[in-house]
């Protein structure tokens, strides 16, 4: 497979897929740190490398509202926003879905308001977890690349017809610099193909009616049908993952183990924060410590019983959220990891919410998980369920 | 100018059986703004009366394509179709000629959607912008909106010991549109069915967005029978309450009617429930500043389109 090495940030890498994959139409707004994807790619049209047509809309929310119609109108479509952005497009990110509409849209995953803020947490991508998107999430600027390549398979594919968003770290995956690898453009096309909708606003000789209301004789089954497609679209995400390793020479899954297999005390995690723990987890090994990390790269789907499958033998387990649920019980994630485990596993799992608003999370901090999960598996008690780390109490 | 015999061939814009109210303007207003066209069209609409009583699923009333994605974005929506044409037409894959028309209700323009409007009104899609303008939240039950007029009964603007109704004259949206220089902007009326078809003929022929501002008379909401709708909305040009007029790339206005004898605005308000109230002599200063305003704003319109006042 011919591939170019090139040191790009994740906001570039994203727009070199967004060229390769030349969507029909692009509507967007600018926010940070989305910004840097969106000019790039405004680049590249304006030299005439590409001919999407750029909607420049005056807000988030219609940039969705845009991307919803175009998808209507059969034209494959995508956007890009983070923070406030997703927060303004949110009701319209659910009608998204409902219509059942193939949109793929990265985020750049920001703190939300308030205080305002403009580094990285999940916050944003927790707001719309239950908005039948599909959620991939990567940990580098390769990551980012490679899923949205994929992403544009999946959502499209007839089985599925759910939105994609693909999540990355706000700054510190979408403003460092990587190197990274980018497929041949022909090879690209062809593998992401051509989007032939089933139905469409723009034949006139076939008139359809899209959003029409629904009463309680036919919102139920419009919504039951929605999960049916999420949960259908594992098996999906699957084959993509296969097909696309004959491009990548990886295969990509659902989660990804690293020093896994007979590790005592393991992370979860999504994004970036996976790469400075396979830091630490290497420092242990050396030590003789069995530390490993589960990283989750598709939160939606939520593969429930994987995770399980995963974690069931192990001594102590910690869950890290880069958001708060404000449930006074946990994190996001944590609630779902641990309801995964439910009467599968005995091993006991911690919480720790970490970087919000962009605070660091280093070598230290994760250090101080590990060290928390070797106490716990020495002595089989957990001291604090949840705990906030790296904050001034 | 349209004309009835031609009009007669041409195919409707909505089926028969839809669940609008009876004697209710607005399909009245589609209906003869789709007879300008022989050329197929894509419809968008704002949520409200129209999107909801015309596309219960499984049906739909639309003879033409047409979405509806939620209240505030009709002209963001439309904004997407209209791109994904032009693109997918470069690209081959679309060959059919089409026109765009965004439609959304008072609430939908003039308040929750005025942002959106306004984009597409600066970015400049080929796509016209109807606005239904029936002066209320109808469709949630008459509440007060930024187009009700000033002395309006509204469920939540009510006449009270100590309230007249809507405190507050409206804004002047098609000014508003008039201002983004989009080559066509005009208000029209369903009495007047022969301008309004015209103005969407030229609203649709010109290569940019159009903007039509059309007032759409409620039986429920305004207070009247059904089958005087028509008569209301003369009487709102007659007594110029309502004028009709049109402006090519913001600065060209030209008045389309001037009524022969200008009626008082009391034989307006009178025919309207919402207006009773407006009619008790404690209110004649109401109604005084009522009619100095519609006096006012028709001497500004002729002056403005070289027309005696």
């Amino acid at each position: 497979m011919s591939k170019k090495l090139l040191a790009l940030t994740g906001n570039d890498a994203a727009a070199y897929a967004m060229k390769q994959i030349n969507p029909d139409v692009v509507a967007a707004y600018p926010i940070t740190p989305q910004t840097s994807l969106m000019e790039k790619f405004a680049q590249f049209v304006a030299d005439g490398e590409i001919n999407t047509e750029v909607v420049l809309v005056e807000s988030e929310h219609s940039a969705m509202s845009a991307c919803v119609g175009a998808s209507c109108a059969g034209a494959r479509v995508m956007t890009a926003t983070s923070s406030q952005g997703l927060a303004l497009m949110w009701e319209i990110v659910y009608i998204a879905s409902s219509y059942r509409l193939p949109i793929v849209m990265p985020l750049v995953n920001r703190a939300l308001s308030g205080p305002i803020n403009i580094h990285c947490d999940h916050g944003d991508a927790m707001g719309i977890r239950d908005s039948g998107w599909i959620q991939l999430w990567a940990e580098n600027a390769q990551e980012v690349y490679d899923n949205l390549l994929q992403a544009i398979r999946i959502a499209e594919n007839s089985d599925v017809l759910l939105p994609v968003v693909v999540n990355y770290d706000g700054f510190i995956i979408s403003h460092a610099i990587e190197n990274m690898y980018i497929y041949d453009a022909e090879e690209v096309k062809k593998f992401v193909g051509e989007y032939k909708p089933k139905y469409t606003l723009l034949d006139p000789k076939k008139p359809t009616t899209f959003g029409g209301f629904d009463l309680p004789d036919y919102y139920f089954e419009h919504r039951r049908q929605m999960a049916a497609a999420m949960s259908g679209s594992a098996k999906v995400i699957a084959d993509v993952g296969k097909e696309f390793s004959k491009i990548c020479g990886r295969e990509y899954k659902f989660t990804e183990g690293y020093k896994l297999e007979d590790a005592e005390i393991v992370i979860v995690a999504l994004g970036s924060t996976v790469g400075t723990a396979r830091a630490v987890v290497d420092e242990l090994r050396e030590k003789g410590v069995k530390a490993g990390i589960l990283k989750i790269r598709v939160f939606r789907p939520f593969p429930e019983e994987e995770i399980a499958g995963l974690l069931k033998d192990r001594k102590a387990v910690a869950v890290l959220d880069r958001a708060d649920a404000l449930n006074a019980v946990g994190g996001p994630l944590f609630d779902e990891v641990r309801g995964a485990l439910y009467k599968k596993s005995n091993a006991p799992v911690v919480n720790y919410i970490y970087g919000l608003g962009g605070r660091d999370m280093g070598l230290a901090e994760i250090n101080k998980v590990y060290g928390d999960l070797a106490e716990i598996a020495k002595s089989g008690r957990v001291a604090n369920l949840v705990t906030y780390l790296g904050v001034r109490d | 100018m349209a004309n009835l015999k031609e009009l007669n061939k041409r195919k409707e814009l909505l089926t028969g059986g839809h669940r609008m109210c009876a004697g209710c303007a607005s399909p009245i207003i589609i209906r003869q703004m789709g007879l300008s066209q022989e050329v197929p069209l894509v419809v968008g609409s704002a949520t409200g009366c129209l999107e909801v009583s015309t596309t219960p699923n499984p049906f739909t009333a639309w003879n033409s394509s047409f979405v509806h994605c939620a209240f505030e974005n009709s002209a963001a929506t439309v904004s997407g179709v209209e791109a994904a044409y032009r693109s997918l037409k470069r690209r081959g894959k679309v060959k059919d000629e089409l026109r765009f028309v965004a439609l959304g209700g008072d609430g939908g323009t003039y308040d929750i959607g005025l942002q959106s409007l306004s984009g597409m009104l600066e970015r400049g899609p080929r796509i016209l912008y109807l606005c239904y303008n029936n002066e209320a939240y109808m469709n949630t039950g008459v509440q007060r909106s930024g187009a009700t007029p000033m002395g309006t009964q509204t469920t939540t603007a009510p006449v009270g010991k100590e309230s007249i109704g809507k405190k507050q004259f409206p804004k002047d949206l098609t000014a508003i549109a008039v201002a983004h220089r989009i080559p066509f902007a005009a208000q029209a009326s369903p009495s007047h069915w022969n301008d309004l078809i015209t103005k969407s003929q030229k609203a649709l022929s010109v290569d940019g967005p159009a903007f039509m501002n059309v007032l759409s008379p409620c039986p429920l909401g305004w207070g009247y029978s059904s089958e005087k709708t028509i008569e209301i909305a003369k009487l709102a040009v007659d007594t110029c309450f309502w004028p009709l007029f049109e402006v090519e790339n913001g600065a060209t206005w030209k008045l389309s009617y001037k009524p022969a004898a200008k009626k008082p605005i009391t034989d307006y308000l009178k025919a309207q429930v919402r207006f009773r109230h407006l009619l008790r002599p404690e209110n004649t200063a109401v109604v005084e500043a009522i009619q100095k305003r519609v006096d006012d704003d028709w001497a500004a319109l002729c002056k403005r389109c070289g027309v005696e006042g």
